[in-house]
């Protein structure tokens, strides 16, 4: 069934087959691949995105429930200061995570520009880095605006 | 004039001979003891911004045009016999185009002997029909009893390789002279890699050329193999491999799905990819293998050790390596009498892998806890038996140490150990602090045969290229680093071409911390190189001699105060450009190259609930040349983290009857995440190692990992008295550690 995804502003039509998740329509049939899928199975984060600035484990999403929200993904937030702030920190090792981290990161500071150092653990629990960036992606959002 | 010499060349502990060939060039000194330009001064990933912005291409992120999709049928039992299997069904379903089954490709058995083990594979035109098609293959299997108990795997006879015995001196006799003898039986669990990126590759015949396009950590490692068991020339096999997410020791080779693909693409015509879900990652990916280590030590009342022991049992698994477990109690002490004994178990379970410092993060956990058992019952303090027994040369063949400043990490240790009364006293309501420290002893000094090439443009700026693989590291930023800083190039100006074996020359495996001391040094001979052709050509245009002349700061320098940028010079040559090469030189000859270092950890244990929190670990490490602080203090932490999950989260689960994978995915899995994160402290000596190479840089990936655990541990023995001797560190065997502890207590203050 074709339906019109607004994906980073811009509204694209996609037919994916029933039972396709988000995550798939976005890296296959709109070749966003710049959201990552490390498990599948919605334990990791790798593969968050926003639907309406809330961050959404798209690999379990399907995606035709996504309907008229506005899906927000890496390729979106390109030129987000947290971008510059993962750098400048070394917030990432492989970088296989980094985009699902920033998505997530960026949700937490449009709701709250100067999260504590708990809200930032708290927001951030549930995207794994294997790497152990974790320290430096702490930096990175706590110091965001820099 | 090239001259052949014979070098010795280690990876993971493993040391092998081997043949290199030495240019007769000048050798170049090293770089002077403290930062350079570039070199020593934190610098950003040069491929951050790529890889924040998710615009880095992985091998998952690749989509060939035509490109199908494997999927695996792996056996449901630990072992079991095909007895019949027809793959008619699934060739038959919507989008199948090929099919293979045992006898197909070597990879796929009819007698698995691990769940997990590849059995089958169809390739269809999306990965939803190929996991569909997998349901139709029609299989009866017959389920045979696994064989899973390490111990009664070797009395069996049941061994992945030969016994391994070591002896040093006469332990007998060192036992004899000792004052005091603790032992303990201490056992790791198994941990699995799970980097975020799973194995795979996508194949691709092009003409009489194989493409793979795989995420590796050792791209001409995949090259040759590949083109072993094919029979092709090794040019004929390309292999990529620009982004990769994450290896830790498990993407050192084609693996299964490599050559499922391959098989695949053959018989399709089409590219194939073959990727792991996060379960098959899980199952069939390899693993740190678990073990039992039996220890004795021996010592004199001063604390001089006079005998260490040890009976080491690797549960390898079906397929693997028995690592170097014994390897800590036989290198980190100046111990005269050692005796270790170590079997590799095969067993009905899925095949190990060398995962960051395999065999030592395993053996120190062992030999560390037991020498604070040992510094206990002497009444001594840790720190100080431990420097007591420093080893001032190598004891396992008597060979001095390239380097060692085990000693200044000990000294640099002592203000975060000297906290111990502050941070006991943290103690209150059910909780209690303390401190423990471990030591660390590991490889990583890389080895040639490595190259690298430095292309320099009219326009003054540099590229380097090699097919070496950054992992995760940092060390395309690294490579830049030591190009600009030998080019006297901004670093702004120094690119990286790496990933590539067709567009580079032979680049050594990231594995056993060798990159950069393998790579360095090739990617500075080949910036010298360029270097001197610069030089050579504005001494000649500047009618000026060359050994006044030097390069800085974009611009090439006279001695009489002259300069010219660098592209002036260069800008000569219109399109014509230079290229610098450079090879890895040998290892220095008789000695041990090693790295050191010691962690100290504070932590909270509720001896009411058993919750272990590790507060604080400091962490010391004496890895010659830092080349980039900020990528590496990124490693040490990132080493730590892994070390705080195998310490106290990390276990994958077997059913004990069936020998299956309980723990297939990441919520049954516990990988730590931002919230498990202590206060980390992280000092590097960055002491040049002087007999290292143009670079006195060892590698930094192990290191950080291998104390974590003893470090830990002895800070819960220093919090609460308990003894810990299984990792990891669950509420349930912090709990028992704690029962136990104080029936000891109670027996000790009982009258006799």
């Amino acid at each position: 069934m074709a339906i019109d995804l607004k994906v980073n502003g811009v509204v694209q039509q996609v037919d994916p087959p029933v039972g396709r998740t988000l995550a798939e329509s976005l890296r296959e049939d709109l070749g966003l691949t710049g959201t990552k899928v490390a498990c599948g199975e919605g334990h990791c984060g790798a593969c968050t995105v926003q639907l309406d600035g809330l961050p959404v484990l798209s690999c379990i999403t399907l995606v035709h429930t996504v309907g008229d929200r506005e899906v927000t993904t890496i390729e979106g937030l390109r030129d987000h200061p947290l971008i510059d702030a993962f750098v400048r920190t070394d917030a990432l090792q492989c970088g296989f995570c980094t985009p699902g981290q920033i998505v997530s990161a960026a949700a937490l500071v449009a709701a709250e520009p100067e999260p504590s150092v708990e809200r930032v653990r708290h927001a951030m629990a549930g995207n794994l880095c294997r790497c152990g960036a974790y320290p430096r992606i702490e930096e990175a959002v706590l110091t965001w605006r820099d | 004039m090239a001259r052949l010499i014979r070098t010795e060349k280690e990876v993971e502990g493993r040391y092998t001979e081997q043949w290199v060939v030495v240019d007769e060039d000048e050798a170049i000194d090293q770089w002077p003891q403290g930062p350079g330009a570039v070199v020593g001064r934190s610098a950003p990933r040069l491929d951050g911004y790529e890889r924040a912005r998710g615009q880095a291409a992985y091998t998952a992120d690749l989509a060939l045009p035509g490109m199908l999709h494997a999927a695996v049928l792996r056996s449901p039992f630990a072992r079991a016999r095909v007895k019949k299997i027809d793959l008619a069904p699934a060739r038959k379903a919507p989008g199948v185009l090929g099919a293979v089954g045992p006898g197909d490709v070597h990879v796929l058995t009819d007698e698995p002997g691990f769940h997990g083990a590849p059995v089958a594979a169809v390739a269809a035109d999306s990965p939803a029909a190929a996991r569909r098609a997998l349901d139709l293959i029609d299989v009866e299997w017959e389920e045979l009893e696994p064989l899973l108990d390490p111990e009664e795997a070797i009395r069996q006879g049941s061994l992945i390789e030969d016994e391994r015995i070591y002896d040093r001196g006469d332990a007998g006799a060192g036992f004899a002279e000792a004052d005091v003898i603790v032992e303990g039986e201490y056992r790791t669990q198994t941990v699995v890699h799970n980097a975020m990126e799973t194995h795979q590759s996508v194949c691709r015949w092009e003409g009489d050329t194989l493409e793979v396009y795989i995420s590796t950590q050792y791209i001409w490692g995949i090259r040759d193999a590949v083109a072993a068991k094919l029979g092709l020339p090794q040019d004929q096999v390309r292999v990529v491999c620009n982004f990769m997410g994450g290896g830790f020791g498990a993407k050192n080779g084609p693996g299964d799905y490599t050559y499922i693909a391959i098989a695949l693409a053959s018989q399709t015509g089409r590219p194939v990819r073959c990727a792991l879900t996060r379960r098959e990652e899980n199952l069939a990916a390899g693993n740190r293998n678990s073990t039992i280590q039996r220890l004795r030590a021996g010592a004199r009342a001063d604390g001089t050790l006079t005998a260490l022991e040890g009976d080491f049992v690797n549960a390898v698994g079906w397929d693997g390596w028995s690592g170097p477990t014994y390897g800590p109690m036989e290198m980190l002490y100046a111990c005269d009498n050692v005796h270790t004994r170590s079997n590799g178990a095969k067993l009905n379970l899925p095949p190990n892998a060398a995962f960051r410092a395999p065999g030592f993060v395993e053996g120190t956990f062992g030999l560390e806890c037991l020498l604070d058992e040992l510094a206990s019952r002497l009444e001594l303090d840790p720190l100080e038996l431990r420097t007591r027994n420093h080893a001032d040369a190598d004891l396992v063949d008597g060979r001095p140490y390239s380097s060692k400043n085990l000693l200044e990490c000990y000294r640099r240790a002592e203000p975060h150990w000297a906290r111990r009364d502050e941070v006991r006293a943290r103690s209150h309501g059910t909780w209690r602090y303390g401190v423990g420290l471990a030591s660390q002893i590991w490889y990583g000094g890389g080895g040639p045969p490595s190259y690298a090439w430095v292309r320099i443009g009219s326009d003054g700026r540099a590229t380097v290229i090699t097919a070496m693989q950054d992992i995760g590291t940092g060390t395309r930023t690294a490579m830049a680093q030591i190009a600009a800083e030998e080019l006297g190039l901004p670093l702004e100006r120094v690119r990286v071409t790496l990933g590539d074996s067709a567009r580079g020359p032979y680049a050594s495996i990231s594995a056993g911390s060798s990159t950069t001391p393998s790579m360095g040094p090739a990617v500075r001979a080949a910036a010298a190189d360029a270097a001197r052709q610069i030089i050579e050509i504005a001494a000649q245009r500047h009618h000026l001699e060359e050994r006044v002349l030097s390069l800085k700061d974009g611009r090439v320098v006279s001695a009489d105060g002259g300069s010219w940028p660098i592209e002036e010079i260069t800008g000569l040559l219109d399109d014509a450009q230079i290229l610098g090469k450079g090879a890895r030189g040998p290892n220095p000859t008789g000695m041990r190259v090693l790295t050191f270092g010691i962690q100290v950890a504070d932590v909270a244990v509720d001896v009411e609930t058993g919750e272990v929190r590790v507060e604080r670990i400091a962490a010391i490490h004496d890895i010659g040349r830092v080349i980039n602080p900020l990528g590496a203090r990124s490693q040490v932490e990132g080493g730590i983290i892994q070390g705080i999950g195998h310490t106290l989260s990390e276990e994958r689960l077997v059913d004990p009857r069936t020998g299956t994978v309980l723990t297939q995915t990441l919520d049954a899995y516990k990988l730590p995440t931002i919230a498990d994160v202590p206060e980390m402290v992280v000092e590097l000596l960055d002491i040049p190692d002087e007999h290292l190479t143009n670079l006195g840089s060892k590698g930094l990936g192990e290191p950080p990992i291998i104390p974590t655990a003893a470090a830990i541990v002895n800070a819960i023995r220093d919090a609460t008295g308990a003894e810990v001797h299984t990792l990891p560190v669950t509420r349930e065997e912090m709990l028992r550690a704690l029962a136990e502890a104080r029936e000891r207590a109670k027996l000790e203050a009982a009258p006799a």
